[in-house]
C-alpha cells in the first residue's frame, strides 16, 4: 500500500525543483528542496513507497530532468495524474519513474489515503477500483530495463 | 606650527581653528554614503532605536551597487528594505547607476568635505581633496542620527610625486608599488597625502585609482592637493569646492617619500595579498580563466580606453571570460559613444551593467574552485572573487586586457 | 490524404509518409545542450558506455544560464563542457555569445526542415524557421549523442489561423499569450501547433520566434511556421523548391483549428502564477510594479529592444522602479549599440546587462523579494521563478513592459 500525497493542477518543474538548486552535483543534495516553493515541508514528509496524486498537466514547464530524478530519489513509487506534460513524461520514464494517467482518482481521494497500484490494470483506494491503461511497448521496455541509461548500457553490451 | 590637509579638514569639521595628529575631535559630517553591502543592517539597528531621527537627511546618499541586479532572494530583500526606507525618508538614492564611489565622485563629493562611507574604499574621495573614510554600520548609524562623530586626527605620510609615468605604466602600477613598499599595514590609522609636480600629469581617474587603494595599506584616508585638474572635473560636473586645503610648508608628517614616477614598472599583486607585488614578467605565462576590467578602482572611461586600445582588432582567448564593467552610467554612455563598448563586444568580452560584482565576488562573474582571475579590482584576498580555493591577481587595465587576449598573464607590449 | 507541416518534416526525414500516432526513429540534425544540463548529459553519456559521439558536428554546447556566474559552482559546468568538447571533438561551443535558442538559428545551425532536440523546453523556438525542434531531458540527450537518433511519436496538429492587421501596440507576444489562454497550459500537450494566415505571413522571423518559443507553455511538442522568403533571408539559404514544399497540404487533418482576426487582439498579460491566466492590460491598470524585465529567448531581440526604445525615448523609468534589459545575444547587443537603441534605453534609466538568460532562469539578473511585482517579457511566471514564491510575475510584450516602466504601474503601450 502507498500513502497518497495530493497536489494540484499545473504542478510545474520550477515547483518540483527550483532553478536555484539545479546545479547541485548530486540528486541527493537536491532532495530537501523538492516542491519547496509550494510546500517547503513536503520533501521531509515523503516516505519511500509513497505516491503522488495530482490534477492536470503535472510537470509542465522546463525540460529539467532533475525534476523526475528528485521525485524518484524521494522514494515516490508512482505519480497518478489526470495528465502529464510531455517532456516530464519522457524524462520520468527514462529514469524508471512510473507515471499513470487516471481521470477520476484525483477528484475522489484525499491526502493520506492508502492506495494499491497494480500496473497496467488498476488502482484500488478506499475499496474502489480505478482502471488504468498500460504504456506503449517501447516505453515499457525502457521502464522494465530500469531507465534509459540501463537500456543503452545493454545496447552497448555492458550489462 | 603648520597643519596637514587632514588636520585642516578635521579642524574645520570640528569648528576649530586648529587640531593636531593624536587629538580626538567631535566632527560634523558633510556627507554620509552607504551601499547595499551593509545598509540593511544599519536599518535594522535604526529600527531598534528609541528615538528615531535623522539629523540631516540631505547629507545621506544611499547606493545599490554591490549586487545589482540582485542575484538571490536574500539580496533582493535587503535591496527592498533599503529602497523602501530611502523612499519613506526622502534619502538621495541610486540603484544601478554605478559603483558607489564613482557615483559619489561624479555627483556629490566636494573639496574640503568630511565624508563617512559605510565602505572601506571611501578614501577615494581624496582625489578631490575631500576627507573620505570607511566606517562600520554602528558608526554610520550614530553619524546618521546625530550628524556628528568622533575622529582620531591621523598622522600623515606624505608622498611627493616627481616626473611622469612611462608609457604603458599606469596609476594603478604606482599605487600597488607604493603599497608593496610600505606593506599592507604601513599606513594604519594614517592619512596618505599625495603632492608634488608629478601630480599634474595624473588625470582624475588616475587620482581616484591611487586614493581608492590607500586603504589596502591600512590608511584612514587619502588626500591630494586640489589643482586645476580637480577643479575642471568639479566644474564639468556642476559643483563648487566647499574649501580648498593644502598642507602648510611646516606641517608635520610622520614620514615623507619622494617617488620618481619614471621608475615605476608594470606590476602584478599576486594572491592572496595586495602588497605581494612583483613585476608582470614574474607571472608571465600563468594561465587564467577570467579577466575583469572594472570596479571603483579601474572602471572609468580612461581605463576602458586603455583596455580597448589593447584589444582592438584582437580577440579574447577561447576559454577566458573577460568581463568589462563600466564604473557608472556616465562611464557606460561615454564608452558607448566612443565606440569602446563595441570594440569589447566585438572582441568577445562581456560588457556588463555598472556595478561592483567581480571585485567583491558576488552577483556576476563569480569564479569557481581552482580558477584564476586577473583583475583591476581592489583586493586579491583568498576567496575574494568566489570559491575559497581560487586565485586573484591584481594588475592594470592594460595588463588585464593583454592577459585576457592571451589566456595567461602577460603585459600589453607582448600582444 | 494531405499532411500537416510536422508530418511532412518528419516524413521527409524518415523517407516515408507518417501519420499522427506513428512512433518513428529519426536521425537528429542538431543537438543543443545548455550549460545547466551539460554535466548531467555528460555523466549519463558515460554511464551508457558510449565511446564516441555519433555526430559531433551536429552538437552545439551553449553556456547561457550561468553567465555571468552567480554561484561558485557555476563554472564547473563550463569546465565539464569544455573537457567533453575536447575529448569528443565537438567544435560548436558558445561560451559567452548569448541565449541558446537565439543562437541556434542566428548562428546558422538550424534550417527549415531540420530536426533538432535540446535540453531545454524552449527548444521549440526553432519552429520559427520551419524546423521540428523540441525539449528533452539529459538522459535522452545522452542517448542521441551516442546513437544520433531518437524515437518520436508523430503529433497531431492544432492549426492557428490569424488574418488581418494588428493594432499598433499589439505584438506577437500578445497573440501567443492569448492563444495559450484560450488553449490552456495543457491544451496542446503532445501536439504540434501550426501558425498560418496573413498576419503571421506579415510578421518578421523574430516575431514568429516569440510564438514558437511560447508554444510549449500550452504543452505543445512544437510550434511551427512554414518557411517563406523572410525565413530564407534570415537563414541565408536560397528560397528554392524544397523550401516551398515545406507547408501543410490543403486537405491536411487537424485535431483542432483556431481562427482569429488580428484586429481582435489586445495587449494582454499572463497574471500570477500561471501562463494561461490571461487578462487584458486595461483590466490591470493601476497595478504598481517594482521592476520591469525586457529580455529572454522570448523577447530579447533587436525588434523588441527597439519597440521599448521607441516608447522610452526622451522619458525616464519611474522613481524607485528598475528596468532591466538583457539582449538575447552578442550580435543583438552590438546591433542595438550601433543603431542607438541601447543609448536611448540607458538614458531612460535602464540597467543593461550582458546577453544571457538573466532573470528568466531565476539565478540572477534581477531576483525579487516577497510582495514585489515584476512585469517581464519572458516566457514563464511560475511560482518562485524569479525569487521567492511571494513575487508576483506578469508576462507581457516589450511594448507593455516599456510603458509600464515609465508609469510605474501596468499600462498599455
Amino acid at each position: 500500500m502507498s500513502k497518497i500525497w495530493k497536489l494540484d493542477n499545473d504542478i510545474d518543474t520550477d515547483i518540483i525543483l527550483p532553478t536555484e538548486y539545479l546545479a547541485f552535483e548530486t540528486v541527493q543534495e537536491m532532495k530537501p528542496y523538492a516542491f519547496s516553493p509550494l510546500r517547503p515541508e513536503l520533501a521531509a514528509q515523503i516516505q519511500p513507497g509513497d505516491m503522488i496524486v495530482a490534477g492536470n498537466n503535472f510537470g509542465c514547464g522546463s525540460s529539467r530532468e532533475q525534476a523526475p530524478e528528485v521525485v524518484k530519489a524521494l522514494g515516490i513509487s508512482c505519480i497518478v495524474a489526470k495528465s502529464f506534460a510531455r517532456i516530464f513524461f519522457r524524462n520520468a520514464i527514462n529514469n524508471g519513474l512510473l507515471l499513470i494517467e487516471q481521470p477520476d482518482l484525483y477528484d475522489e481521494v484525499n491526502e493520506g489515503d492508502e492506495a494499491e497500484v497494480i500496473p497496467g490494470k488498476e488502482i484500488i483506494v478506499n475499496g474502489k477500483s480505478y482502471p488504468i491503461a498500460s504504456l506503449p511497448e517501447n516505453l515499457t521496455e525502457i521502464l522494465e530495463a530500469g531507465g534509459l541509461v540501463k537500456a543503452m548500457r545493454k545496447r552497448n553490451g555492458l550489462d | 606650527m603648520g597643519m596637514t590637509m587632514a588636520e585642516k579638514i578635521i579642524a574645520a569639521a570640528a569648528g576649530k581653528e586648529s587640531c593636531k595628529a593624536g587629538d580626538i575631535e567631535t566632527v560634523t559630517l558633510d556627507r554620509l554614503m552607504s551601499n547595499d553591502g551593509t545598509t540593511h543592517l544599519t536599518i535594522d539597528m535604526y529600527n531598534k532605536l528609541k528615538n528615531q531621527r535623522i539629523a540631516d537627511v540631505d547629507k545621506l546618499v544611499w547606493i545599490i551597487d554591490h549586487n545589482i541586479p540582485a542575484d538571490s532572494p536574500k539580496t533582493a530583500a535587503s535591496h527592498k528594505k533599503m529602497r523602501d526606507f530611502a523612499r519613506e525618508h526622502g534619502i538621495t538614492f541610486y540603484e544601478g547607476e554605478g559603483v558607489c564611489h564613482q557615483v559619489m565622485m561624479e555627483k556629490h563629493v566636494r573639496p574640503g568635505e568630511l565624508i563617512f562611507g559605510a565602505d572601506s574604499h571611501t578614501c577615494a574621495y581624496g582625489a578631490l581633496g575631500a576627507f573620505g573614510t570607511g566606517v562600520g554600520c554602528t558608526d554610520y548609524l550614530y553619524a546618521m542620527v546625530t550628524g556628528t562623530s568622533w575622529l582620531l586626527v591621523p598622522e600623515t605620510i606624505r608622498f611627493n610625486l616627481h616626473g611622469a609615468l612611462k608609457e604603458g605604466v599606469y596609476a594603478r602600477d604606482l599605487i600597488l608599488t607604493i603599497i608593496g613598499r610600505i606593506s599592507a599595514n604601513g599606513a594604519n590609522y594614517k592619512a596618505m597625502e599625495f603632492a608634488g609636480d608629478g601630480l599634474k600629469g595624473l588625470s582624475i581617474a588616475d587620482r581616484i585609482s591611487i586614493c581608492n587603494l590607500c586603504v589596502e595599506a591600512g590608511a584612514k584616508t587619502a588626500l591630494m592637493e586640489v589643482d586645476d585638474v580637480a577643479l575642471d572635473y568639479l566644474k564639468a560636473h556642476g559643483r563648487e569646492p566647499k574649501a580648498i586645503f593644502k598642507s602648510d610648508d611646516d606641517a608635520v608628517f610622520s614620514e615623507v617619500f619622494d617617488i620618481d614616477l619614471s621608475e615605476i614598472e608594470p606590476i602584478v599583486a599576486k594572491p592572496h595579498f595586495v602588497d605581494n607585488i612583483v613585476p608582470v614578467s614574474e607571472c608571465e605565462g600563468t594561465k587564467i580563466d577570467e579577466a575583469f576590467l572594472g570596479s571603483c578602482n579601474n572602471g572609468r572611461i580612461e581605463d576602458l580606453r586603455v583596455g580597448a586600445a589593447v584589444i582592438k582588432g584582437k580577440h579574447v582567448a577561447d576559454k577566458v571570460r573577460f568581463l568589462v564593467v563600466p564604473a557608472s552610467r556616465e562611464v557606460y554612455k561615454q564608452a558607448l559613444q566612443e565606440g569602446l563598448l563595441d570594440i569589447f563586444m566585438n572582441a568577445g568580452a562581456m560588457v556588463m551593467n555598472p556595478n561592483c560584482s567581480v571585485c567583491w565576488g558576488a552577483c556576476q562573474g563569480v569564479i569557481g574552485e581552482g580558477e584564476t582571475l586577473i583583475s583591476t579590482g581592489t583586493r586579491n584576498f583568498k576567496g575574494r572573487a568566489g570559491h575559497k580555493d581560487s586565485f586573484v591577481y591584481l594588475a592594470s587595465a592594460a595588463t588585464v586586457t593583454a592577459s585576457a587576449i592571451r589566456g595567461y598573464i602577460t603585459s600589453a607590449d607582448k600582444v | 490524404m494531405g499532411h500537416t507541416l510536422v508530418e511532412k518534416i518528419i516524413g521527409n526525414k524518415v523517407g516515408h509518409e507518417v501519420k499522427p500516432g506513428d512512433i518513428v526513429t529519426v536521425d537528429v540534425d542538431w543537438c543543443m545542450i545548455d550549460d545547466i544540463m551539460v554535466p548531467f548529459a555528460v555523466q549519463k553519456f558515460e554511464e551508457m558506455g558510449f565511446k564516441k559521439v555519433a555526430k559531433p558536428d551536429g552538437v552545439v554546447l551553449i553556456y547561457d544560464h550561468f553567465l555571468p556566474a552567480t554561484q561558485v559552482d557555476d563554472s564547473r559546468h563550463f569546465r565539464v563542457g569544455d573537457e567533453f568538447a575536447e575529448k569528443y571533438g565537438l567544435k560548436n561551443v558558445h561560451r559567452t555569445d548569448g541565449i541558446c535558442h537565439q543562437l541556434m538559428t542566428e548562428a546558422g545551425y538550424v534550417k527549415p526542415g531540420d530536426i533538432a532536440f535540446g535540453t531545454d523546453s524552449h527548444t521549440v523556438t526553432y519552429g520559427c524557421v520551419g524546423a521540428f525542434s523540441t525539449g528533452i531531458g539529459y538522459t535522452e540527450m545522452a542517448g542521441i549523442l551516442g546513437t544520433g537518433q531518437l524515437w518520436i511519436k508523430v503529433p497531431e496538429t492544432i492549426k492557428v489561423e490569424i488574418e488581418g492587421t494588428l493594432h499598433g501596440n499589439v505584438t506577437s507576444k500578445d497573440i501567443i499569450l492569448r492563444i495559450i489562454g484560450d488553449l490552456t497550459a495543457s491544451g496542446a500537450t503532445y501536439q504540434a501547433i501550426e501558425f498560418t494566415g496573413s498576419t503571421v505571413d506579415a510578421m518578421s522571423v523574430a516575431s514568429r520566434m516569440t510564438m514558437s518559443n511560447m508554444s510549449v507553455e500550452a504543452g505543445a511538442k512544437c510550434g511551427l511556421f512554414a518557411p517563406d522568403e523572410k525565413t530564407c533571408d534570415y537563414c541565408k539559404i536560397p528560397y528554392d523548391d524544397s523550401i516551398k514544399a515545406l507547408h501543410a497540404d490543403n486537405d491536411a487533418q487537424y485535431s483542432k483549428i483556431l481562427r482569429y482576426k488580428a484586429e481582435d487582439f489586445k495587449p494582454v498579460c499572463a497574471c500570477p502564477s500561471l501562463v494561461d491566466n490571461i487578462k487584458p492590460v486595461k483590466e490591470l491598470k493601476g497595478t504598481k510594479v517594482d521592476q520591469v524585465f525586457i529580455g529572454s529567448c522570448t523577447n530579447g531581440r533587436l525588434e523588441d529592444l527597439r519597440a521599448a526604445a521607441t516608447i522610452l525615448k526622451g522619458k525616464h523609468v519611474a522613481p524607485f522602479v528598475k528596468l532591466i534589459v538583457t539582449p538575447a545575444s552578442r550580435k543583438i547587443y552590438r546591433e542595438a549599440l550601433a543603431d542607438g537603441t541601447l543609448e536611448i534605453l540607458s538614458d531612460a534609466g535602464a540597467i543593461i546587462t550582458t546577453p544571457g538568460c538573466g532573470l528568466c532562469c531565476g539565478r540572477g539578473g534581477g531576483i525579487l523579494s516577497d510582495d514585489e511585482v515584476v512585469v517581464a517579457t519572458n516566457n514563464r511566471n511560475f511560482l518562485g521563478r524569479m525569487g521567492t514564491s511571494k513575487v508576483q510575475i506578469y508576462l507581457a510584450s516589450p511594448v507593455t513592459a516599456a510603458a509600464t516602466a515609465i508609469a510605474g504601474e501596468i499600462v498599455e503601450g
